[in-house]
């Protein structure tokens, strides 16, 4: 019976997280597939944040590379007259991809606090000059219009559940590939960086060039993240790149925890959630909310939720 | 030349309270090793207080005497500490020393976002105005332009500040004390020094030094809820850019910020935002600890 929920293959459970998503979608009322679709597109951003968390690094500027990703598809969809959403992911990737490698290895000599002071004041550069930028809309940003799916338009409910299909798709395949790369060689190594790089560097595993490729698949996850939000709000502006905006995906992976990628997507829904009641029901108060759900489960869950879902290693212990 | 001087006389001024409240981030780093995300609040609930007390000090037949206005703000910002500093070290930090840096950094950024509304809850969103001491000492003349004193008396401030933190530290025997912790936590407690006690202690100056910064820049701006997420920005800019957790290294940031931020006002308006986490970027490039960090060896 675990084998069946906790498979392990992973395609057979992409598959089946796949279908599971998808039934759920077409149950769900509009608004919490926007919910689903919000939540799952900065769970991709949080992601990243996670695989670069394996190595004991983090990343409080992953907001850089949601922002970008938003920003190039909104452009693309002004300047271009297009907004197919298969596009406008090939350019986020592209985008934010070529800053990551132009950043990556320049960042993969930094550890603990410098390697998050200097994603931070990236991304903080970032807001510093759309802000200024009259030509991309300064601090009112750019309208984002509604996304195509290869040539089909949707309107109203279906708009909103196509974008929710391709956001489940994009999750759940970009979830195998980081699943893939953490089970491999190189995975493996990133997480052994944590314990003792020195060790590693002897071994005769390069600690810097797998910090950069970790960070690049981190930044595509970030830049996908923010193409989706971008389509689903309809609108993008500096703020994505602001420090809380980061500060808040760091949350979420200490909230999920590293040890599970599922847990990353569920924590963001959980937080969503948490964040749609509490700005309902205490509107001037939903970052204290926050604040106090986050204080709890670093209290209750020192690995995060994640450590919940992990698979069980005794087959007596209760899933 | 003239623009020169302009540029220094700014970033001075602008880098004295920056000094202030970086001082208190890179001293709670030194010793308690936090980074502590929640200090901008701080500095913004410290603003706030200082508006407060000096408000009630008008109202409460002040005119006689508006220099007394000045007490008022430093005794806003020792009741935040008062509160703040045991309250948050004893009541929440101290349960997580045992755990991760990076849970550290997590818990004082859910005690920013607990702040940042308490402080909506307890003073409302409507900006507070309080420009009285700001304008009691009149103005000095400086060229062709005017400067505030009040702006003088903080640079004052922070040199008293700065160096009263660096004698205590390395001239008195609490001071050494304090060292012998940084230095080893173990050792000192198995020596009988009373390490919580010197990490309470600290906390609340740090705190302090945050609510000071506040209640100092207070009759300047209109404090408004959202002054402190950008201070606690540009503390890091500075307490990185000078090496954490080291005096000298915070007066050095602090200038640099002050300077290049003055220069860009004056130079190149639209990159004021960014200059400052630029001149931290090349800073980090050439000295990847920053100014003042002493290296250490890494452990196989």
């Amino acid at each position: 019976m675990t084998e069946f929920i906790f498979p392990r293959s992973t395609p057979l459970a992409c598959a089946l997280a796949l279908v599971v998503l998808v039934v759920i979608g077409f149950t769900l009322p509009d608004w919490a597939m926007f919910l689903a679709t919000m939540a799952f597109s900065k769970g991709m951003v949080a992601l990243g944040v996670v695989c670069l968390m394996r190595s004991g690094l983090v990343s409080f500027g992953q907001g850089l590379y949601y922002c970008i990703g938003a920003y190039a598809s909104g452009l693309m969809a002004s300047w271009l007259g297009t907004s197919d959403i298969f596009l406008m992911s090939l350019l986020g990737i592209i985008a934010s991809g070529i800053v990551a490698v132009i950043f990556g290895p320049l960042l993969a000599t930094y550890r603990g606090i410098f390697f998050a002071m200097l994603t931070l004041s990236l991304s903080m550069i970032l807001y510093g000059t759309l802000s200024k930028m009259s030509v991309l809309g300064g601090t009112d940003g750019l309208n984002i219009s509604a996304p195509t799916f290869l040539g089909y338009h949707p309107e109203g409910r279906a708009l909103g559940l196509s974008l929710y299909m391709f956001t489940c798709a994009v999750i759940v395949i970009y979830g195998g590939i980081v699943r893939t790369l953490f089970n491999s060689e190189h995975g493996l190594i990133s997480l052994a960086i944590r314990d003792n790089e020195l060790r590693i560097e002897y071994l005769g595993a390069s600690v810097r060039t797998e910090i950069a490729v970790t960070y690049i698949v981190a930044a595509i996850a970030g830049g996908i993240g923010g193409v989706i939000s971008g389509a689903a709000i309809g609108h993008v502006d500096p703020e994505y790149a602001y420090w809380t905006t980061s500060g808040e995906f760091v949350f979420l992976a200490i909230l999920s925890g590293y040890l599970s990628i599922p847990a990353v997507f569920l924590g963001s829904v959980a937080l969503e959630i948490v964040r749609s009641f509490s700005n309902l029901y205490f509107p001037n108060t939903w970052q204290m909310s926050l604040g106090i759900f986050l204080l709890i489960v670093i209290l209750l869950f020192p690995k995060g939720l994640g450590a919940l879902l992990s698979r069980p290693k005794k087959p007596e212990k209760k899933q | 030349m003239e623009l020169l001087a302009y540029i220094l006389v700014d970033g001075l001024i602008y880098g004295a309270w920056l000094f202030i409240v970086s001082l208190g981030l890179t001293l709670v780093f030194g010793i308690l090793n936090i980074l502590n995300m929640a200090h901008g609040s701080l500095y913004a609930i410290g603003a706030y207080a200082a508006a407060s007390a000096v408000g009630a000090y008008f109202a409460l037949g002040g005119e006689a005497f508006p220099f007394g206005s000045y007490a008022a703000m430093v005794i806003g910002a020792m009741f935040v500490a008062l509160i703040l500093g045991p309250l948050l070290e004893y009541g929440l930090l101290r349960h997580f020393y045992d755990r991760d840096h990076v849970v550290l950094v997590l818990v004082t950024y859910g005690i920013f976002l607990i702040l940042e509304d308490a402080m909506k809850l307890i003073w409302g969103v409507t900006p507070l105005f309080v420009s009285e001491p700001y304008s009691l000492l009149g103005n000095v003349e400086f060229g062709p332009l005017y400067y505030v004193t009040y702006d003088f008396l903080v640079i004052v401030v922070a040199i008293l500040v700065g160096i009263g933190v660096w004698f205590v530290l390395n001239r008195t025997k609490r001071g050494k004390i304090v060292l012998a912790v940084i230095h080893d936590r173990e050792m000192s407690k198995t020596m009988g020094v009373n390490v919580d006690r010197v990490f309470l202690i600290t906390f609340s100056i740090g705190v302090f030094l945050a609510a000071l910064g506040g209640a100092l820049t207070a009759p300047m701006i209109s404090v408004s809820p959202s002054i402190g997420v950008n201070v606690i920005i540009l503390a890091f800019a500075v307490v990185i850019i000078g090496g954490l957790g080291s005096i000298e290294g915070a007066a050095i940031g602090a200038l640099f910020v002050g300077i290049a931020r003055a220069a860009s006002v004056h130079l190149l308006p639209e990159a004021e935002l960014f200059v400052i986490y630029l001149v931290m970027a090349i800073v980090l490039v050439f000295r990847p600890e920053g100014l003042f960090q002493k290296t250490q060896a890494r452990k196989i």
